[in-house]
């Protein structure tokens, strides 16, 4: 096995794990603020497939791949607001309301695709930045530091959100509010405020995630996210509602997938058991948070909607 | 007033589905007219939307028993995967023997396939902390490969390796596995989903087994101080959800046309997403097991009625998809709206009922699992 | 402190019976009020030939499912008076055998099930409807039934002449695949490709990636990029997510073999060939059959000899006569009988 795994090959295995995440790490980490402040949103995938179709639809029409990139997420941050009024001022049931924006996200994009496009045309994806210095770095450089553009700002999110969330007053409204919004209230925080506000982070980033991701293949077609959002979702549990957790997840679940990928092809996983092998990215993420045993707590509030005086 | 409330939405969410079909250059009456015959307009519309309906009370069903647990199961498409798995090949190994016998052994077996299925994660939670939805989002993808796995290699038809087209299906299944049919192409299935409804309507309101789940999903602490075993509650509710999800599988296995097993790759092809949308019935019908049975043959004739329309009016069948969502998003968005109205409308007799904000994990599975530790 | 749950959780969760009961008479009216024209009912000999095909995904997907509806709408074309139906997007199986018994029940001459997930449904379904032709593909297997028909695409063939080429392109020696899962046509052409590649060149690799899903277009193309780091330096792969896959080769200038469409449209530069169904051929007998009285019973398939399977060069692709001239041999080879695919 070891000289089946040449230097290269490993370099080339963590790279396309890196690949892997950053769709989930950009999706999970909008989740992530959604629930912080108290709001499931369970139509992460739909609205991931609309940032898809239309960010691929805008550099079909336009050749720019950052035009596109800003379609996509302007059409999440549209359906950000609709999420928003639906959850907060409308106070809907946020799992269903979340499946139906769903099942309306992988109608649409499939719809809008066939009438507007028709057959799968292929469109510029984002270029390779090296990052100077950086990326010659021996192993760490061809894994880390040569990927596209997107890819870093992906990373630096992580940053950003820690930030924004540890250290910023509307952070620390952002956690009363999921935490105990009566409390919040009553300390004259705006709940509604807030949570529009993060919902619309979370549907921007959907967006942001899903034009990346096609952008980033250079296509679409009918369900291209292939249910990531629903994964973006389960890795908000697996982070524990914090940026660093968000992303030790999607890194987790992007380079398992990466190496069992590698291991078909090169025969080390026999054909036979190539849908045996598919499952293992899935069954080591629950099998980590089993044996790391994390004992994180939700934000109280998560689900709950939120009226003043009841 | 407050009773016009979701019509009004549903009419809404049609609208749009009218601009839409007007882009494609489709009669929006014609087509709609389609949509509605096509799922209630003659009794062979009706049994369609009967058979369509049948998984998605199943699933619900088992949504109200767990949702009422504080458990946000979005497992059904796995468990009822996993249900018919085990269903189906029960029913390659079992002897030839009378139906009356042959029958309930292959359902018990997707029951027992879907509750293994709902009782992992239900474990995980209680005994590892670890967070339904992640389980369950995962144990999705886990099903899906495993039942590819089975129809491909251990379970396949012979045929098909002898012939080489290597379809991943299995043979057709005994015919003593096949569901009795009542009437025409109407088999029993919905008659005994109904029949399960009311039995967890009786389980969950009539028996202390449902007096503890519901005491679970309401304060954790309160049941843990009023003697009842959270954890055990909590893993019992889960894996009868996932009974129930694998209940629905067995019964699309030997309700389907084929009667067998087959795969096209994806775990929608098989379940028909019946995982997801009962989860939506069961909240239409309040988490309630006997609303759950019109709120179930009501989203049955949508997407019996959409199919209908799809092959009339010859629209792409995204389109259906589409206008499900937004029918979703625009009654459950009405709700709020539609309850402060009724509540006006009552005042003059009574005092105007604060509506509490309902289901999924209202409590939450957030606080449930804080007062675990 | 004690809890009532009864009684409290009765109070919350109040069952939406209104808009359950309002919706229901709003459908029943709509039922009341639509307008009762039953469908087709003329019977006189003008009548045009109704064509229904109902299909696993998009009809114009550049794959599987626009591969019978060009077919279809090609003989439409020749013959006029024709109509054809679409039903595409039909992944789940039941709502496909809902679509093929109701465009038997309208009266439609020839139902298409196109997709071999169908064929359970239509043995079950067929029976009914003895005077309603069905045709079943892609499948060898008529059920024994009169009014059956089935066609089935020899992919193997065609994945043996792009595997002899690629093993005479590839300096590597070093070939990598990229299938959803290992069945069906998958299966066939992928196998048959591997048989090509090694009866061009024994010592050659090839590396296959069955990634487990037939709609993860990501993994697909991280599937490829697994190749490349395997040291692959030409690419093939089949069903409709290879699109990403694709996408990774142009990226990288590596030559790539493409099946069931014409994929060429989709890099025009590195696609070599791609292997094209033309069911015309079968649908012209399957029609001509209807027309003679007999309604199936007949398994068709398309390959090499009889034109179904057409090999399309990609003019834009700069590819050696040599290679050619191998591919060509082979071609010959399979249609006279001399090569075995091995299947």
């Amino acid at each position: 096995m070891s000289d089946l795994f040449t230097q290269a090959v490993f370099i080339a295995m963590v790279a396309s794990g890196v690949r892997l995440a950053v769709p989930l790490l950009i999706a999970s980490l909008g989740e992530m603020f959604g629930q912080r402040s108290g709001v499931l949103n369970l139509g992460v995938d739909g609205i991931m497939l609309l940032g898809a179709f239309s960010g691929y639809y805008a550099v079909l029409r336009s050749g720019s791949v950052w035009y596109g990139l800003a379609f996509g997420t302007i059409i999440g941050l549209l359906l950000g607001i609709v999420s928003a009024v639906i959850a907060v001022t409308l106070k809907a049931e946020q799992g269903i309301s979340g499946i139906g924006v769903y099942l309306f996200g992988l109608g649409m994009s499939d719809l809008l695709f066939q009438k507007l496009v028709g057959t799968p045309v292929p469109i510029s994806s984002f270029p390779k930045v090296q990052l100077p210095l950086l990326s010659e770095i021996p192993l760490l450089g061809g894994m880390l530091f040569r990927h596209s553009l997107v890819v870093y700002l992906a990373f630096v999110a992580v940053p950003v959100s820690m930030w924004v969330l540890n250290r910023t007053t509307f952070g620390l409204n952002i956690r009363a509010v999921g935490q105990n919004p009566e409390s919040a209230d009553s300390l004259g925080v705006s709940v509604a405020r807030v949570r529009y506000a993060t919902v619309i982070i979370g549907g921007t980033l959907a967006g942001t995630a899903g034009a990346a991701l096609a952008i980033d293949l250079g296509i679409f077609q009918q369900n291209l996210t292939n249910a990531a959002g629903f994964i973006a979702i389960a890795l908000v549990y697996f982070g524990a509602w914090r940026p660093l957790g968000v992303m030790a997840g999607a890194l987790l679940y992007g380079l398992v997938n990466a190496v069992v990928l590698q291991m078909k092809t090169l025969g080390i996983i026999p054909l036979a058991w190539s849908d045996i092998a598919a499952m293992v990215p899935a069954i080591i993420t629950i099998l980590a948070l089993v044996v790391v045993a994390q004992r994180f707590r939700p934000p109280a509030a998560l689900t709950t909607p939120f009226s003043r005086g009841t | 007033m407050g009773y016009l409330v979701p019509v009004a939405a549903v009419v809404a969410a049609l609208l749009i589905g009218a601009v839409i079909l007007l882009r494609l250059e489709a009669d929006p009456v014609e087509a709609l007219g389609v949509m509605m015959r096509g799922a209630f307009g003659s009794s062979n519309a009706l049994m369609n939307t009967a058979i369509k309906a049948t998984p998605l009370l199943f699933v619900g069903v088992g949504i109200t028993i767990a949702f009422r647990a504080n458990v946000i199961n979005i497992g059904g498409e796995g468990q009822m995967v996993s249900g018919a798995l085990l269903a189906t090949t029960t029913a390659l190994v079992i002897p030839e023997l009378p139906a009356i016998v042959v029958l309930p052994t292959v359902l018990l077996a997707g029951i027992i396939g879907g509750a293994i299925w709902g009782a992992i994660p239900g474990a995980l939670k209680a005994y590892y902390g670890v967070n339904e939805i992640l389980s369950t989002i995962m144990l999705n993808v886990v099903a899906v490969q495993l039942m590819n796995f089975l129809l491909r290699g251990p379970l396949i038809d012979p045929a098909e390796i002898e012939r080489g087209t290597r379809i991943p299906q299995t043979e057709r299944l005994i015919d003593s596995a096949d569901l009795p049919h009542l009437l025409g192409k109407l088999h029993i299935g919905p008659l005994v989903a109904v029949l399960v409804a009311v039995g967890a309507y009786l389980l969950m309101w009539r028996t202390p087994v449902g007096y503890r789940i519901r005491a679970v999903g309401l304060s954790q602490d309160a049941a843990r101080y009023a003697g009842i075993e959270v954890r055990r509650t909590i893993v019992l509710a889960m894996t009868l959800s996932g009974a129930m999800a694998g209940l629905a599988g067995a019964v699309l296995v030997f309700g389907s046309e084929s009667h067998r097993m087959v795969t096209d790759g994806s775990t929608a092809g098989f379940t028909g997403s019946a995982g997801f949308n009962g989860i939506v019935a069961a909240l239409f019908g309040g988490l309630h097991a006997l609303w759950t049975i019109p709120a179930s043959f009501l989203f049955g004739g949508l997407l019996v009625g959409g199919l209908a329309m799809q092959r009339a009016v010859q629209v792409p069948s995204a389109l259906i998809l589409a206008l499900n969502g937004l029918v979703v998003v625009f009654v459950v968005s009405s709700d709020r709206l539609r309850r402060r109205l009724l509540a006006r409308d009552y005042t003059g007799r009574r005092a105007a009922p604060t509506s509490t904000n309902d289901p999924p994990g209202e409590t939450s599975p957030a606080e449930a699992e804080a007062n675990d530790r | 402190m004690t809890v009532t749950p009864t009684g409290k959780g009765g109070n919350m969760r109040k069952p939406r019976f209104a808009w359950l009961a309002m919706l229901a008479a709003l459908a029943l009216v709509a039922a009341a009020c639509g307008d009762d024209d039953g469908g087709g009912d003329g019977t006189n000999g003008d009548d045009p030939f109704r064509i229904a095909i109902v299909a696993p995904s998009a009809s114009n997907d550049l794959a599987f499912s626009q591969s019978i509806v060009d077919a279809v709408n090609l003989i439409a074309q020749e013959r006029g008076n024709v109509t054809v139906q679409v039903t595409d997007g039909m992944f789940v199986v039941e709502d496909a055998a809902a679509a093929i018994r109701g465009y038997a029940e309208d009266g439609v001459d020839l139902v298409l099930a196109h997709g071999s997930q169908y064929g359970g449904s239509l043995q079950e379904i067929a029976p009914d409807f003895p005077d309603t032709a069905f045709a079943w593909g892609t499948a060898a297997d008529t059920f024994d039934l009169p009014n059956v028909f089935s066609y089935e695409a020899a992919s193997d063939e065609g994945g043996y002449v792009m595997g002899v080429m690629a093993a005479a392109l590839s300096e590597s020696g070093i070939i990598g695949v990229v299938g959803p899962i290992e069945v069906g046509d998958a299966k066939l052409y992928v196998d048959g490709f591997g048989v090509g590649v090694l009866a061009e060149d024994p010592g050659a690799t090839v590396n296959i990636n069955y990634i487990g899903s037939f709609s993860d277009v990501a993994l697909a193309s991280e599937a490829a990029q697994s190749h490349l780091a395997a040291g692959a330096d030409i690419l093939t792969g089949t069903a409709q997510m290879v699109v990403g896959a694709i996408g990774v080769a142009s990226q990288n200038g590596l030559p790539w073999f493409g099946t069931q469409a014409n994929q060429t449209s989709l890099a025009p530069d590195i696609v070599v060939a791609s292997q094209v169904y033309h069911w015309e051929v079968v649908l012209r007998e399957i029609i001509a059959n209807i027309e003679g009285g007999t309604v199936g019973g007949e398994i068709y398939e398309i390959n090499l000899a009889n034109g179904g399977l057409v090999i399309e060069f990609n003019d834009g692709f700069d590819l050696s006569d040599d290679v050619r001239a191998k591919a060509d041999a082979a071609i010959d080879g399979i249609k006279s009988g001399s090569i075995s695919t091995g299947q």
